[in-house]
């Protein structure tokens, strides 16, 4: 064994955040591999020229949580990364209407007067709560998940502190946070509002990543978790990156070579190697053998346990909660190059559209609840949705980079597309997907067929071949109320450490989640840290 | 009949179309738009991801013509002006007997003979007090020339698409004549934002004329009217400050320590003592040099974690302005007020708290650790702080 060879720690998986950990052990002076099975890191936060000239975000696309504190603790602008800003979202209704949310307040509320006077003063109220109840729990995201079993004195004082934020709320916020811990989006949304593109559009982020509908339980706390990251206002990551979410890894990369960190493409990982019930290295798939003190995995959570680890060396039922995670891929992705904009006829835009506002922000095919319900009822039985729910971005229009000057790509977000699709995925479903997306664009934008260049469709079972993540889900496991905080991804082991010793899990499949965050490496690499090594 | 109404700019008639907000700011005498949008969040990122166009007609311009022209301005500001090149723009503060500063602006050598002086505040008394016995002319044209500061990263890729010779070759403060839609400018590598950027400065009569031509060719490029505010938290980002918000002119202060000289400020490598002959303020500033400054600006970045601290103990998140906040802020060391901060900014860019501050020595060093003051739900608090080095934010594009 040369000593080229030899690390402090070893991580898999060079997805955003694997290179946040490696990020943080290196600046903390250890000496750092990051394995990456494809030949550019980044994950599923990557960057590529599909076609010539037009850049696209292959499977994420907006930043909705990367954590302020990584940004200046890896000093990340430095290194190339600005998050811009993505002001509004607009959803053409099926009468020929719109509904807007702008970036203004005022502007906001004005439009939805004219939809409901009733809806527009709920609006307001709706958000002071959801705000107070997302301040209320936000402290829990911060902390290390304690387990609520175990009597050690750091599980007692974790679980000391998310009972003192519980005793903090008010009695009606405290109603408020159980509400939404067990109800549908589509009951909270109910009580408070009666426009149905309002309804369908806020219920819509309440489904993103998971196999369940907006008449499901539990998708209420979706819909919370995206109140999260508006807390802090201006201070929020919340946005569009330059050069799309490969300009997060992207930065994220920069720095870690800035730190020294090694990170190694083409290097698939076939087998941790185990000694005396320690994890002491990795085998790679080409039979290099690489040694460290410890090895945390930034894969998914199936893949982290029962691929790359024998069975045997884990415990039973932890390996049967791990099979029992729950990562059914529910979205695809369609990524159309444009030779110009669609113009949509609720709102069209003059000239070459350049100044046309609503495709500066989000554009969102969510007309009602029922249309979404609809959608997922096709997908229960293994169906693309015929009519989709589609959240639709133009990237060239926030960052003119990503595009050749006058031309255009568009990202969309496309739920149902169920990674168990009856009879399986084939070139012809996968067709069948990107005709569905296109359709249901086209009765609101009816020229978007000749504004098309190039169109690329992604399944989940794309995402599962391309970027490795397990079932294709986006957040390497549904966001559902069992499998989240001290649930994830299996109760007693969701503070980073696993049943192998030196052996961690710093992934979107841990605490606290998916989502192009950063969280989970970070917080993983700090708790390497703290075991010290 | 009588007008008390602020006069407008040159680019009244399209600012005032696309203003949403009515947000107006008072600028020497002039209106222009503080925002154009209700939020800032889009015309802050043009100046940083794409192209900001903003209208600075308001600058006070002299052209100072003549055979002495280089020898006056060589003697009212500290630069070495007999070195400059036509073509050349040199910033430059100028200061009093005493060395202590009136305004700051750039010089432009735009012939041999003929030079235009930007300022931020009259300074015709001076400089013609300054002329006695030489042979020179000194005009204000502030409203016969119009100006716009074009800045971001893809402003070249624009300006190439409306000018008649490309400004490619055109470095880092040097001009050129040109021609936009048949209007002659000159361009000027220079700007406020400390990105890549140009000034392009126009006969009155044109500027309609330019401001089309470059909204044109700039559609595709993300090209963005943007107001003052807006370029107010990029130049902190920059590291450049302003007069009567981050310092006081010599003409304006009451007391003495209300006054500051160039090396105070930070700009040493604007004062050229080794230049040839007398200039306003050598001797002071000779001296100043010998035995160091006893205050320096500096940059202040504010720590987050120590802010959410002192928020959480009333169950708040942060709250500060999202725009740059023109406010004396304490900055402490234990319990003994060392300096002020004079602007104070959230940078959206580097998604940090950060100010222009002024500390006595020998706090000013970078690395020291201080606390600025914050208001946390009407109480004052002192958030922890590091004095970093100016600026928080170049650029690699900047000067390539």
């Amino acid at each position: 064994m040369t000593s080229s060879n030899t690390y402090d720690a070893i991580i898999i998986g060079g997805g955003h955040n694997g290179l946040v950990a490696g990020a943080y052990l290196a600046r903390a002076g250890k000496k750092v591999v990051v394995l990456e099975r494809r030949h550019i890191a980044g994950g599923a936060a990557v960057t590529e020229e599909i076609f010539p000239g037009y850049k696209f975000t292959e499977f994420s696309y907006v930043v909705s949580l990367l954590r302020p504190e990584i940004i200046r603790d890896l000093e990340l602008p430095k290194h190339g990364l600005k998050i811009l800003p993505l002001p509004s979202t607009f959803t053409p209704m099926e009468n020929g209407d719109y509904l807007a949310s702008w970036d203004d307040h005022d502007l906001t509320r004005r439009e939805l007067y004219r939809h409901s006077p009733k809806d527009a003063e709920a609006y307001d109220e709706y958000a002071r709560v959801m705000a107070r109840a997302a301040k209320a729990i936000k402290p829990i995201i911060n902390l290390i998940p304690p387990d609520p079993s175990s009597m050690s004195i750091r599980d007692l004082m974790g679980l000391l502190k998310v009972g003192q934020y519980a005793a903090g709320l008010s009695e009606k916020e405290l109603y408020m946070v159980a509400k939404l811990a067990t109800q549908s989006s589509a009951d909270l949304l109910e009580e408070w509002f009666e426009t149905d593109a309002l309804k369908g559009t806020k219920a819509a982020s309440g489904i993103i990543g998971t196999f369940l509908g907006p008449r499901s339980p539990g998708t209420a706390y979706v819909l919370l978790h995206h109140y999260m990251g508006e807390i802090d206002g201006a201070f929020r990551a919340w946005g569009f990156a330059k050069n799309g979410s490969g300009g997060v890894s992207g930065a994220i990369y920069n720095a870690t070579q800035a730190l020294g960190v090694e990170v190694r493409v083409n290097a698939s990982v076939q087998q941790v190697k185990v000694k005396g019930g320690r994890a002491v290295g990795v085998i790679l798939e080409n039979g290099d053998e690489l040694d460290s003190k410890v090895v945390m995995s930034a894969a998914d959570p199936k893949r982290t346990f029962l691929q790359f680890v024998e069975q045997k060396h884990l415990p039973d039922d932890f390996v049967t909660s791990i099979q029992n995670f729950r990562t059914r891929g529910s979205s695809g992705k369609v990524n159309i190059a444009l030779s110009k904009l669609p113009n949509f006829t609720a709102l069209p835009y003059t000239g070459n559209g350049a100044n046309s506002v609503l495709h500066r922000g989000a554009v969102s095919i969510s007309p009602s609840i029922d249309y979404i319900e609809r959608a997922y009822d096709d997908a229960k039985y293994g169906q693309i949705s015929k009519r989709p729910y589609i959240d639709m971005i133009f990237p060239s229009m926030i960052d003119p980079d990503m595009a050749p000057p006058g031309h255009h790509v568009m990202s969309c977000f496309v739920q149902y597309a169920p990674y168990d699709l009856e009879g399986g995925w084939t070139d012809g479903r996968r067709d069948e997907l990107g005709e569905a997306v296109i359709a249901t664009i086209e009765q609101y934008a009816p020229n978007i067929r000749e504004c098309i260049v190039g169109m690329q469709v992604i399944s989940p079972k794309d995402i599962e071949r391309i970027a490795g993540i397990t079932g294709g889900n986006i957040f390497h496991g549904e966001l559902l109320l069992h499998q989240i905080f001290f649930l994830r991804p299996t109760p007693q082991w969701a503070d980073f450490r696993t049943p192998l010793k030196g052996y961690y899990f710093g992934a979107s499949g841990a605490h606290p989640g998916g989502g192009v965050m950063g969280a989970p490496g970070m917080l993983a690499a700090k708790e390497i840290l703290k075991d010290g090594f | 009949m009588l007008n008390l109404n602020l006069k407008t700019t040159p680019f009244h008639e399209r600012t005032s179309a696309l203003c949403q907000p009515q947000n107006w700011r008072k600028w020497a005498g002039y209106f222009v738009v503080g925002s154009y949008e209700h939020v800032l969040d889009r015309e802050y990122w043009a100046i940083r991801n794409s192209a900001a166009l903003i209208d600075v007609s308001p600058l006070i311009k002299y052209v100072i013509q003549g055979k002495d022209a280089a020898a006056l301005l060589h003697r009212v500001t500290t630069r070495d002006i007999h070195k400059m090149k036509v073509g050349q723009v040199a910033y430059t503060g100028w200061c009093d007997e005493e060395g202590k500063l009136i305004d700051d602006g750039t010089v432009s050598r735009l012939e041999e003979r003929t030079f235009r002086l930007t300022a931020a505040e009259p300074n015709l008394r001076w400089l013609t007090m300054n002329a006695v016995g030489m042979d020179v002319s000194i005009t204000e044209v502030t409203d016969d020339v119009a100006a716009l500061s074009f800045q971001g990263p893809n402003t070249r890729k624009v300006l190439n698409k409306v000018t008649e010779k490309p400004v490619d070759e055109l470095k880092y403060f040097r001009l050129m004549t040109n021609k936009i839609n048949g209007a002659d400018v000159t361009i000027s590598r220079t700007g406020y934002t400390g990105d890549l950027g140009y000034e392009i400065w126009m006969d009155a009569k044109d500027a309609l004329k330019v401001w089309d031509a470059l909204m044109e060719a700039g559609s595709d490029y993300g090209i963005t009217p943007v107001g003052i505010l807006a370029m107010d938290m990029a130049r902190v980002e920059a590291g450049l400050f302003m007069l009567e918000v981050d310092y006081t002119s010599t003409t304006h202060a009451w007391i003495e320590s209300q006054k500051s000289s160039p090396f105070e400020l930070g700009l040493d490598w604007t004062v050229a003592l080794d230049k040839p002959g007398y200039f306003v303020g050598r001797r002071a500033l000779e001296k100043e040099k010998r035995e160091g400054s006893a205050w320096k600006m500096v940059g202040l970045a504010v720590d987050w974690v120590g802010m959410e601290k002192l928020f959480g103990k009333v169950g708040l998140p942060p709250q500060i302005p999202g725009s740059a906040i023109r406010a004396s802020l304490p900055v402490m060391v234990g319990n003994v007020q060392v300096g002020y901060a004079s602007t104070s900014t959230w940078s959206p860019l580097l998604k940090t708290y950060i100010a222009l501050a002024h500390l006595q020595k020998p706090y000013y060093e970078v690395g020291t650790d201080v606390r600025m003051e914050i208001t946390v739900e009407h109480h004052r608090q002192h958030a922890p702080a590091k004095v970093v080095k100016l600026p928080f934010y170049e650029p690699e594009w900047k000067k390539k």
